[in-house]
Formats: structure tokens, sequence, C-alpha cells
């Protein structure tokens, strides 16, 4: 059976997540966008994806603090290298799983 | 063939559009987001069931939340009795940097239908975001095969936080390394991003940026703000006289 109170938390879950993807979609989609928008936009992809994966590497816990010794960034090395020379994403994500699990293994 | 067959067939709305090979192409491209989809799908589904939701349960919140991060900190907060407005608002504010995803995003899709922008924008997450704006630069890639590409990655996110909740506990925890699928993949994609060396420079700021305000500010707003004051670095440094001459020099 489904909880009817937990149903209508995951609705509002739902919803404030669905609109902040769907307006800026609808909103900007129609419109002439200014040229300095257009370079801001052009910049988020790279820096979003930074500021998405570093975090992951150097930090952990909660209250969340640094460490340098993960495994996390210890493999992320090789990884980022591999991905700069084969520009292969099959590759790149393969790699980066077998040596996180040898890393799990070995160190 | 396929391809320039479906350049042709586009944008007008008298040919058929061939589903096909977009099928194809989208589910495809989708593999590695699956992959990690699957392992955490599986994390969260052991860890929803143990806070007493039920599969089926696991399994709507899946398909109307489809956001990773916010289903754990909910499921958390759900168990620990947190009300109604707590839970909502602390989705909003997790969930708030796809604004810049759906901003970003939305220069490749013009001219496109609003219902079909619904349906988009419903699969709009780190993952699909990441992968389809780098595809978006490949001239391969379009909106239908971007929109496959976020309903494969959201039917493999419900599917196996539903199979966790089933039986996510007897799969051994982090299993031939598949917890660092994404991980890689966003290492890949960034490494796609950057087409020079103002890219370079705008990512290692929002990266240590980042890295500061997330050990500063609790949550994840970091992301945003991070991204924002790195992208307007970047509009400035643009602007200044050496990348001025440095690109036009390229």
């Amino acid at each position: 059976m489904m909880n009817t109170d937990y149903l209508i938390v995951f609705v509002g879950m739902g919803l404030v997540t669905y609109v902040p993807r769907w307006f800026p979609l609808v909103f900007l989609s129609r419109r002439q966008l200014p040229q300095w928008l257009i370079e801001w936009l052009d910049f988020i992809p790279a820096a979003i994806l930074s500021a998405l994966v570093l975090p992951c590497l150097v930090t952990t816990g909660d209250p969340r603090h640094l460490d340098l010794l993960r495994h996390e960034l210890l493999v992320a090395i090789p990884t980022f290298i591999f991905a700069l020379k084969t520009r292969s994403l099959a590759g790149t994500v393969i790699l980066g799983m077998f040596l996180f699990w040898l890393a799990g293994i070995f160190l | 063939m396929f391809q320039d067959q479906y350049r042709m067939n586009s944008d007008s709305k008298e040919q058929q559009v061939q589903w096909m090979p977009i099928m194809r192409d989208g589910m495809v491209a989708a593999w590695p987001i699956c992959l990690g989809y699957f392992a955490i799908g599986l994390a969260f589904g052991v860890i929803a069931q143990k806070a007493g939701l039920h599969p089926l349960e696991i399994g709507i919140m899946s398909l109307l939340v489809f956001a990773g991060s916010a289903q754990f900190i909910g499921v958390s907060m759900l168990s620990s009795g947190a009300g109604f407005i707590p839970i909502v608002v602390t989705t909003f504010m997790v969930n708030l940097r796809h604004v810049l995803m759906s901003s970003s995003l939305s220069i490749y899709l013009r001219r496109i239908n609003s219902g079909w922008l619904t349906l988009f924008a419903y699969g709009v997450t780190d993952e699909s975001f990441a992968m389809n704006l780098t595809r978006f630069r490949d001239e391969r890639w379009d909106w239908r095969r971007a929109l496959v590409l976020n309903h494969t990655a959201n039917i493999a996110w419900i599917g196996s936080t539903v199979a966790g909740g089933y039986c996510g506990q007897f799969i051994p925890a982090g299993a031939f390394g598949i917890d660092y699928a994404l991980i890689a993949m966003f290492l890949c994609l960034l490494v796609f991003q950057l087409r020079g060396l103002l890219y370079a420079i705008i990512a290692l700021i929002a990266g240590f940026l980042a890295v500061g305000i997330s050990l500063i500010v609790p949550g994840n707003a970091y992301i945003i703000i991070a991204s924002v004051i790195a992208a307007t670095i970047g509009v400035f440094l643009r602007k200044s006289r050496f990348f001025t001459k440095r690109e036009q020099g390229s």
C-alpha cells in the first residue's frame, strides 16, 4: 500500500525540482539572448562540471573537511590524463572504475 | 547515411522523423549514466527500504522527483520525522542548480514546441546535462536524441532504485569500482569542455572556489556559487586584451 503522507511529500519534492528545470528552458529558448549572456552560459558547463567533481575528490565527511589522500583523488589523476590523451568517454569510465576497484583492494 | 537523411529531415514538419536511429543513438550515449545510476540507485533503494519505504513508494518517488542527492536527503529527513515544508524547501535548495543547466541547454533547444520542452525538462540532471551539452557541439546530436538519453537515464534510475529496495542488500557495495563510474564520466566530460586556455582557467577557478566554499557553507550551494562566479570572471577575462589577442591569433 502507498502511504498518502509520503505521496504528498514526493509530489511536493517533484514540483520544486521540476520548476527550476523547466522554467529556463521555456523562458530562454523563446528569446533572443544578449551576447554577454551567451558568453556567460558558454562558460557554465566547464565551471559547473569542475565545481561538481573537484569537491568529490578532495573533501569528505559531515561536516565536510579536506582530505587529499582519498582514493577518489588518487585515481582521478591517471583517469584525467587518460581522458586528455584519448578523449574516449568509454575508455575513461572503464579505466576509472578499474583503478578505483584496484585502489580499494590494494591501498 | 542515416545521419545525412536525418539532417535533411530534421526540422521540416512535412517529412517523417526517423525515430529508429534516434532511439539507438540516445540509448547508446546514455550507458555511462546508466552504469552510474545503477550503482547509486541500488544504494538509494537499500537505504530507502531500511527507512521504511516500500519498493513501490521508492519507484513513485524516483518517478516524481528524479534527483539523486535530493532523494537521499529527502528519505533521511522523512525517517527522522521532518515535516512537509522543511523537506520540500531543502529539496528546492538542493536542486536549484538545475536552473543553470537548463539555461545553458536552452541555447540548443530553440524553435521546439513547449510540449516537448516540458517533457525534456523532466530529464535534466547533472549527468544528462553534461552528456547532452557535450554532444550538442557535435553536429549529429539534436534535441530528439537528447530527449531519448534523458529518458533512458530516467528508466535506469527508477529501475535500479526499485531493485535496490527489493534486493540491494545482497549486492556487495563497491563491486567492480562501479561507484566511480559517474566521477570518471564527469572527469572526461570536463576534459571535453576545456576548449582552450580560458576554459581551463575558468574550470580551475570554479573547482577551487567550490572546494573552498563547500568547506564553509553546508549543503550544496557551493555548486551554484562557484559556477556563477567563475563564469562571470570568464566573461570579463574574455574581454581583456590578452585573450582577445589570443583568440584572434588562433
